[in-house]
């Protein structure tokens, strides 16, 4: 059995994956709940400011399906914790006592001055949590009172808060980006030039999931009107992997602690950010979607790819494919591929065919053989290599793409003849 | 032998009877209708649409029953097929599109097309909207005969041409063998009724019931009052055993019994307790399954050749078996026993078949007690058509068409059971669409 534990910027627990500040982390009847199953760590949904707390409207969550599936996307107009924050410090404290291991991560988001920081923090030291992570990430509700991702879209911000944070705490300082931005590495280098012993993204991504056709509201609907708000879930994981590869190749950030965050639903999801350098990944959605229970699962994946790949701890395969992860301009123009069909797995549904002749290239025959059956063939002059056919296939590994001998060598195009500006 | 003759009607609590014949395959709901619909591949050049008779542009359709847009779908069905309501639930479904779906392939478990078929045409049918219109009036008029699948689906186009219609219907109902020969677990309630009333509300179209060529008006008169005719009238006569007694009672064609259960109340039909049905296709399972459900004890459809010799669906033999049909074959009647008040039984003789696959008695035989005798071994044309002054070339029983289904008398086309083919409503439909075409096309050149 590999060994699963996860040491991010100190703060350690028995495997790499964490509910994400959210409503499965809001009580600590939740939290209980998740430890009992077996996650290795949480961040306690997000904490504001002493005194009433925030309210939050009904109706909460929408949801995008596709093709029967439910929740591919999942968005929310919730805020943080409507609890009073002593009750929420109390538990924390409680649950922690009662679960030494586990990782306690607590979400703070609080006005944008110092003072408030520090009392904030003052408190939250008290509950023996691992660490804090700042909610610089909320594009909803809170980001219009200035805080979330108002904070998190002014790098500025982003360096002083956390800069006053680690003035006035010794807890590992976690800063949670909002993708709600152009370039994820100016709040990356930001948080870092704040002195951020890690960065936690992505937060959700400003949203709204759906347009109501009778009411022409938009959905969740609160008495008819709707704001946008956060999308997360699996549909937002690519967009998740590029910020982390951003912030895992940006030499004024590399080497940063990343706390994966987006679409994790399953341990290949998990192992996918790893291996882009992320020391534990943090989910929500899925746990929203099937419960706790679906940790059974991340864990024993991860445990058996990691046997069968040989790779005794996470800090073996952690990182290996940032340095594959490079600009455009560096791709190998010669490097060829063709797509090849298996006409054994074939199921003759002509897709491949299609969308080739109707959105690509022209390089899919179509014939029929003796018997009538379909027989689908790769015109190999015509096939630029680009995948849509393998993709579109319902059946695995009927259609693969098998790499040519050009013969010729690497060539990028900062060197290629058509390039004026060429090196 | 026994010789109770046990007949009466009303063997079963009416509502055990109802339970019976409730739908064969009930209505997808719309959430199964959804997951259902997203099996589907969408696939390019459809294997599914080319073995449907009509065309139906099936991932065409399922795709929009996916998208919400149910309606549409139903008239993406009803466009090549205006009978697709009917075909959904009595098509042979396991032997046209859903044999060749790709999912059979990849999954072992076709994409479940005549219950999606279904869940779209019920949707329009529920909303009573008619959405098919009229070109502009030809001033043509044309005469179909039988209002049956061919000559409702001929007339259907015709009017949507823009033509006049006249249908002469020989019996008192229209909708053909869909009103009158299906079993009716697969078409419950007034469905076919629905349907007809749906094609007619086109507009256009004139329905004559009680009218039969031959007796009431002659294919001449028809010739010389319209500017084109359609024949449909399907193959109104039944095979015979050729055997002694054969009128005596308690020996019923099938099919005639099928029209009473679809007609009459089904507590009312007199059901033995003993049947033997006689026949190896998809009438005698029709017939051997709904007396069971009636109430009969014992069922015995006996075929002369093999299980895969029967002209009935591999999916029709385990209906008949898991309602408790038994199906004996290799075995050939001979004698119909009788006694003052009826059949009491018949006896069979065993059969083989030699080196050339012919069939043979092998001289041994067996008698089943039966209270009631079935005969399900075929039709064919009825004979008053041979009895036209100038009827149209007749070839191995049927009416000798084209492939736009013109017959050998000019302006005169046919199609349906009248016609050679297989003998399904969707090739019916099919039919009267070609040929509807062809008449359109070959009076507006005109």
């Amino acid at each position: 059995m590999a060994d699963l534990r996860c040491n991010i910027a100190g703060v350690k627990s028995p495997n790499p994956f964490w509910l994400a500040s959210a409503p499965p982390t809001d009580k600590r009847i939740n939290v209980e709940r998740a430890f009992e199953a077996g996650w290795g760590g949480v961040v306690w949904k997000t904490l504001g400011e002493a005194g009433p707390p925030v309210v939050n409207v009904c109706s909460r969550y929408g949801s995008i399906d596709y093709n029967g599936q439910r929740m591919v996307g999942l968005n929310n107009i919730e805020l943080i914790t409507d609890r009073p924050l002593e009750v929420n410090l109390a538990e924390i404290t409680a649950v922690k006592k009662a679960w030494p291991d586990r990782a306690m991560v607590v979400s703070l988001m609080v006005p944008c001055n110092e003072d408030a920081w520090r009392d904030i923090l003052k408190q939250v030291e008290q509950t023996g949590c691992d660490g804090v992570e700042l909610n610089f990430g909320c594009p909803h509700g809170m980001s219009e009172r200035g805080m979330g991702s108002a904070v998190g879209q002014v790098p500025g911000y982003i360096r002083d808060v956390t800069g006053w944070c680690k003035t006035h705490t010794d807890l590992p300082v976690f800063v949670k980006l909002t993708p709600n931005i152009t370039d994820i590495r100016y709040p990356a280098r930001a948080a870092r030039e704040g002195g951020a012993d890690a960065v936690s993204l992505i937060n959700t991504i400003n949203s709204i999931v759906s347009i109501n056709l009778d009411s022409f509201s938009p959905e969740p609907t609160v008495a008819g009107k709707g704001a946008h708000g956060g999308y997360c879930g699996p549909a937002v994981k690519p967009i998740a992997l590029s910020m982390v590869s951003e912030i895992a190749r940006d030499p004024e950030t590399r080497g940063l602690p990343i706390s994966g965050i987006g679409g994790i639903s399953t341990w290949r999801d998990a192992a996918e950010y790893i291996a882009l350098s992320c020391g534990s990944v943090q989910v929500c959605t899925a746990a929203m979607r099937f419960g706790f229970k679906i940790i059974d699962d991340l864990v024993d994946g991860l445990n058996n790819w990691m046997d069968e790949k040989g790779h005794p701890t996470l800090e073996s395969f952690r990182g290996l494919a940032v340095p594959n992860v490079t600009d455009w301009n560096q791709l190998d123009l010669n490097y060829k591929t063709i797509a090849s069909i298996d006409p054994e797995k074939c199921i003759e549904c002509g897709l491949c065919h299609i969308v080739c002749e109707d959105a690509s290239h022209q390089a899919i025959a179509r014939s029929r053989d003796e018997k009538g059956n379909r027989i689908y063939s790769v015109i190999d002059p015509e096939c630029v290599g680009c995948n849509l056919c393998a993709l579109v296939c319902p059946i695995e590994d009927c259609i693969t793409m098998v790499e040519q001998d050009t013969g010729l060598p690497y060539l990028n195009w900062t060197r290629h003849p058509n390039n004026p500006d060429r090196i | 032998m026994s010789q109770s003759h046990d007949i009466r009607p009303g063997r079963l609590e009416r509502t055990r009877i109802e339970e019976n014949f409730s739908d064969l395959h009930p209505a997808l709901t719309s959430h199964q209708a959804a997951v259902e619909s997203a099996r589907c591949l969408f696939c390019f050049d459809a294997p599914c649409t080319e073995a449907c008779p009509t065309g139906i542009d099936i991932p065409g359709f399922i795709r929009k029953i996916a998208t919400g847009n149910t309606y549409g779908a139903a008239v993406t069905i009803l466009s090549e097929n205006i009978m697709g309501a009917t075909c959904a639930n009595v098509c042979p479904v396991e032997e046209l599109c859903e044999q060749v779906c790709v999912k059979n392939t990849a999954e072992e478990q076709a994409v479940r097309i005549g219950r999606l078929q279904r869940f779209a045409t019920d949707h329009l049918f529920d909303r009573d909207k008619q959405p098919f219109h009229r070109e502009p009036d030809t001033g043509k008029h044309i005469a179909v005969v039988g209002a049956g699948p061919a000559g409702l689906s001929c007339a259907h186009r015709l009017a949507m041409h823009g033509h006049q219609v006249t249908v002469f219907e020989a019996r008192g109902k229209s909708g053909g063998l869909n009103e009158y020969g299906l079993a009716a677990y697969k078409m419950n309630d007034d469905r076919a009724q629905r349907e007809v009333e749906f094609i007619l509300s086109l507009g256009g179209i004139e329905v004559k019931t009680d009218r039969s060529l031959g007796v009431d008006f002659s294919l001449a008169s028809l010739r010389a009052d319209f500017d084109a005719v359609f024949l449909a009238f399907g193959h109104a006569d039944v095979n015979r055993l050729d055997l002694d007694n054969e009128n005596t009672g308690g020996v019923f064609n099938a099919v005639d019994f099928i029209a009473r259960i679809r007609q009459e109340d089904l507590q009312g039909l007199p059901v033995g307790r003993r049947i033997v049905v006689i026949g190896g296709g998809n009438t005698a399972i029709d017939i051997a399954v709904q007396m069971k459900k009636l109430g009969a004890e014992y069922v015995t459809l006996v075929y002369r050749r093999g299980r895969d010799d029967m002209s009935a669906t591999d999916y029709e033999q385990v209906i008949a078996q898991t309602n408790g049909v038994l199906l004996k074959t290799w075995a050939s009647p001979v004698k119909l026993l009788s006694d003052d008040q009826g059949v009491t039984g018949v006896t069979f003789e065993y059969t083989r078949k030699d080196d050339k696959g012919r069939l043979l008695g092998t001289g041994e035989f067996f008698t089943i007690e039966a209270d009631q005798v079935f005969k399900a071994i075929g039709q064919h044309l009825d004979d008053n058509v041979m009895e036209f002054d100038d009827h149209p070339a007749i070839e191995n029983g049927r009416i000798r068409v084209d492939e736009k289904r013109r017959t050998s008398l000019a302006g005169v086309w046919a199609g349906g059971d009248c016609i050679e083919g297989q003998d399904l409503t969707v090739v019916a439909v099919q039919d009267g669409k070609i040929a509807a075409e062809s008449i359109n096309k070959e009076l507006m050149e005109s």
